[in-house]
């Protein structure tokens, strides 16, 4: 387990601590070559490699105290060969040079296990990418100590108003390279910073959530004081019968949602007849109020310039007032369409193919505050959760509300409700979006983190009703 | 091994642990899958790496590194002691654990054919085939199937002096065969959805589950879904195939017995449970021939639940969870068995990997067998919907109010199964749905069936468990809500 790592001459590892961070660049490159160059000695016709690396720690607590309080770091090496039509892919974290030359059998062997794929195509060469600037210094910096501090205000905060806290406060940086045979090579790092919290106070709970390249850009004790607010206006619920109602859904609820249409702009998805879209491009679906776009250079968004083959990934257009006007693709999903790839594919081999992963919504300019106050009666929904697909294409989801839902009457708040569970499809909420806020940066559980606005829909449909 | 885990120990003492484990992982993946006849992904990786927790100032720290050197050991064990220092700045008490012998031990898990010794030939060509089987059926516009196979060793090492070295060979594999019509799609998979059926056991799994016999069938149940009744909204019988109730087990029994849901350690995640402690040995869980274990001992399975010790070195136990209806038994850990008045933790705590700190899991969470056999069952059943193969499950965050739907359903009338139906779905309330079964089939129609994806924790781990079960009838349940207007 000690083997010397030849290709790969880290920084000694006497001299860095477990948690030094990322190695350079440079080192990541030299890797990559060294197992272009072995791949090569031993015939290898085209050879990818990717090296990922991650350097991560989270703080956990709950009952107004750290439980859990973790770090991780790790180096993986992943080589893709292709010969004849064949392709496949091995993957380790060991970078002696025995084992990526092992990586490189082991992907070759499995290669030659299979039928020839006539339409495999060939890598692709050298391209060129924007720059992102997605690293943070004060999120490199941030120690154990510094979690532990934030998190003891935030479970003093829940102390002294008889609350009970329990979230996460994590950090980390990680970094991708690429390489291949046909001289492409890419690489990007970033760091990310995250604070979770939810405050209970029998029977009810709040919670609050944001995350970062640079932890500077959230606040943790404001986060703990809105859900310990919020958690105390959820207390006294009443249960109201389901049925339809008006809803305003701040931001993490949209994104949870929402975050379950995307895979369906996937031109793979379309051409497996799997996606919602069949049939439907260039209808008006949606409401003339939705727009979307994947931006990966949006300066809310977070991710490499680049996707799983090494392509750059472009500005696209998915939604234009309504209408689903563009798809992302893959090179091999691009080539059976006749079409341009867009950056979007996975890594190979894969049969899914591709997906927007930098969602943009065109949002509003209408205030939460604004929302409520325009609504006779509604409801408040903070967050929804444990969202899955009743019907693949009407779209239908299902799902509870979760951490505070409140009546609204009248342009006011004026109750807690209890939870209730929707079936509702997701074709027909976007049709029904009234209105929306900026669109922010948003966090949930269920989806990836998109830039997505606060929405007043009408006519959402819950279905039943929890006990709390 | 030992050597580098010994060294992790010496120094976390050193730096002031008075407790402390490391587990060393080595695991080993191979994933094959096709698409339409072709090959999707083809795939293999592994990984190795050493996790050390330790106790320190009274609270818990834990790192993981890939560095397995002496100086990487170290260095990870001095970050771990560290971490656990820094806890302690936000601790209310200190750890307390429940005692524990001292192990020393290697064990395997049973399999005849070793997956990773079968020709990557023979493989792709099972699932070849059964992909080509499935696509003779005209209406079937997309088809896929895969295999996945996992080697894992384990060496685990506590300052306590247990040494206990594990390796778990875990087999799975599924076909799925989609068809798209008019403004509907609809899917039938084999031996269950979501990747199939995957059990602790080798190659010899795949083989006994006949895909290349079954292809057809689930290609044509796809397409004969377009022309089936849409299932009805009411309140009426319901009979669950044993997949899908091994899916209402885990969501409904496995989640909200564990611990530390129960006392809030997951409250900002997966969220908590409805089991507060005050219902135990008091609250009437289900009727009285519901009999649920969890079982990690061989002998129950082997399922994705089954080991020899699970990841902080307590022996695999059988715990009574729930016995003649009556909640009677949590998932625990050395450090939360105490606080239900257990001496010794019931042995759930599992990682999903070196660089993860293990956490209460289910093991295998089984509805023990009734006496029915399903042919009786449904020849006694006079109005009914039958529901097989899960195609969607949901539940609140404390495991009150689910929903499920399913890939089929067929009408039960005056003691037989007729015509089929499309988009079944059924929800309740977790104790009243228990509470309402009145017939659960016998051994001879149970299985122990994986659940390869369940994700908990931050950062999220996923683990494989194992859900014994057979068909079951539930009276008066909600049917038919997820397609309600």
């Amino acid at each position: 387990m000690s083997a010397a790592r030849k290709p790969f001459s880290r920084t000694p590892a006497a001299q860095r601590s477990n948690s030094a961070g990322l190695v350079p660049e440079s080192d990541l490159r030299r890797t990559i070559n060294s197992v272009l160059r072995l791949a090569k000695s031993i015939g290898v016709a085209e050879t990818e490699v990717h090296v990922d690396e991650v350097d991560d720690s989270l703080t956990r607590f709950a009952n107004n105290a750290i439980h859990q309080n973790v770090a991780e770091r790790g180096l993986t090496v992943s080589v893709r060969t292709a010969v004849d039509g064949r392709t496949a892919r091995a993957t380790t974290n060991r970078v002696d040079e025995d084992s990526l030359r092992g990586a490189i059998e082991s992907s070759l062997s499995l290669a030659h296990s299979q039928p020839q794929d006539p339409k495999l195509l060939p890598l692709p060469g050298a391209q060129r990418y924007r720059k992102v600037s997605r690293f943070s210094m004060p999120t490199v910096t941030l120690t154990p100590e510094d979690r532990a501090r934030a998190v003891r205000r935030a479970c003093d905060l829940a102390v002294k108003r008889g609350q009970v806290a329990a979230g996460i406060f994590a950090s980390g940086q990680s970094q991708t390279a690429m390489g291949n045979s046909r001289g492409l090579f890419a690489a990007y790092r970033e760091t990310h910073a995250e604070f979770s919290i939810t405050m209970q106070e029998q029977p009810a709970a709040s919670w609050a959530k944001a995350n970062s390249a640079n932890v500077r850009n959230f606040d943790p004790q404001e986060l703990a004081a809105r859900a310990s607010e919020k958690a105390h206006r959820a207390t006294n619920a009443r249960e109201l019968p389901p049925g339809h109602y008006t809803v305003i859904l701040e931001p993490s609820a949209v994104l949870d949602i929402v975050g379950f249409l995307f895979y369906d702009f996937a031109a793979t998805a379309l051409a497996d007849k799997r996606s919602c879209l069949n049939d439907r491009m260039g209808k008006q679906i949606f409401g003339k109020n939705i727009s979307v776009v994947d931006d990966a250079y949006h300066p809310l968004q977070l991710g490499a310039p680049f996707d799983g083959e090494g392509i750059p990934r472009e500005r696209v257009l998915l939604v234009d007032r309504g209408v689903p006007k563009g798809l992302v693709y893959s090179r091999a999903s691009a080539k059976i369409a006749k079409s341009k790839p867009t950056g979007h594919g996975f890594m190979l081999p894969n049969e899914h193919g591709e997906a927007p992963v930098n969602l943009v919504f065109g949002g509003g300019n209408s205030s939460i505050e604004e929302m409520i106050a325009s609504t006779d009666r509604g409801l408040l929904v903070t967050r929804l959760w444990y969202i899955r697909e009743v019907d693949p294409y009407e779209k239908i989801m299902t799902g509870m509300t979760r951490d505070g839902l409140f009546l609204v009457e009248k342009g006011r708040v004026t109750s807690a409700v209890r939870n209730f569970r929707f079936n509702q499809s997701l074709l027909e909420m976007l049709r029904n979006v009234e209105l929306m806020g900026p669109a922010v940066r948003a966090t949930g559980e269920e989806a990836f983190e998109m830039v997505v606005p606060a929405m007043k829909v009408r006519d959402f449909h819950f279905s039943e009703v929890t006990k709390f | 091994m030992w050597d580098l885990s010994v060294q992790a120990l010496d120094t976390a003492r050193l730096r002031g642990a008075k407790y402390a484990d490391v587990r060393v992982m080595h695991l080993r993946q191979r994933d094959l899958t096709t698409k339409n006849g072709l090959v999707g992904t083809l795939a293999q990786s592994e990984s190795i790496g050493l996790g050390i927790r330790v106790l320190a100032g009274g609270a818990w720290g834990f790192a993981s590194t890939d560095r397995l050197t002496r100086e990487g050991v170290s260095a990870c064990a001095v970050q771990a002691v560290s971490i656990a220092k820094a806890s302690a700045i936000a601790k209310r008490k200190d750890v307390v654990m429940a005692k524990e012998e001292a192990y020393v031990d290697s064990w395997q898990s049973p399999f005849r054919k070793d997956p990773f010794e079968i020709p990557l030939e023979t493989q792709l060509d099972l699932l070849l085939a059964a992909d080509a089987e499935m696509r003779r059926v005209k209406g079937v516009t997309l088809t896929e199937t895969d295999l996945q196979f996992r080697k894992i060793d384990s060496w685990f090492a506590s300052s306590m002096g247990s040494r206990i070295h594990q390796r778990k060979v875990i087999s799975g594999c599924g076909i799925v065969a989609t068809s798209f019509q008019g403004e509907e799609i609809q899917k039938r998979s084999y031996p269950n959805s979501f990747g199939g059926q995957h059990a602790l056991g080798g190659y010899e799994l795949v083989e006994s589950l006949e895909l290349i016999r079954h292809a057809p069938r689930v290609g044509e149940e796809a397409v004969a879904l377009h022309a089936a009744a849409q299932c009805p909204q009411k309140n009426g019988t319901l009979i669950l195939g044993g997949s899908q109730l091994g899916l209402q087990i885990h969501e409904s029994v496995g989640h909200p017995i564990e611990l530390d849901r129960v006392l809030g350690e997951e409250a900002n995640f997966a969220g908590t449970s409805f089991l507060t402690l005050d219902k135990l040995n008091t609250l009437r869980y289900g009727s009285d021939i519901v009999n649920v274990v969890a079982d990690a001992r061989i002998e129950h399975g082997p399922g994705l639940g089954s080991f020899a010790y699970d990841d902080e070195g307590v022996p695999a136990q059988c715990t009574d969870i729930i016995k003649g209806g009556e909640f009677r038994g949590y998932l625990s850990n050395r450090e939360t068995a105490h606080l239900v008045g257990l001496k010794r933790s019931s042995g759930t705590m599992r990682t999903e990997c070196w660089n993860r700190l293990p956490i209460i899991r289910m093991t295998n969470i089984s509805l023990l067998p009734g006496t029915w056999k399903v042919d009786d069952l449904i020849a006694d059943t006079d109005d009914a919907i039958f529901m097989d193969t899960n195609r969607s499950w949901s539940i609140d965050d404390r495991r009150y109010q689910f929903q499920f739907s399913t890939e089929i359903g067929w009408e039960v009338k005056g003691g037989k199964k007729g015509r089929m139906l499309k988009n079944p779905s059924y929800s309740g309330i977790t104790t009243e749905f228990w509470n309402s079964c009145d017939a659960i089939c016998d051994a001879d129609e149970w299985v122990l069936w994986g659940t390869p994806n369940c994700g908990k924790g931050q950062p999220m781990q996923t683990m494989g468990t194992g859900h014994g079960a057979s068909p079951s009838r539930f009276r008066n349940i909600h049917i038919g809500a997820a397609f309600s207007k």
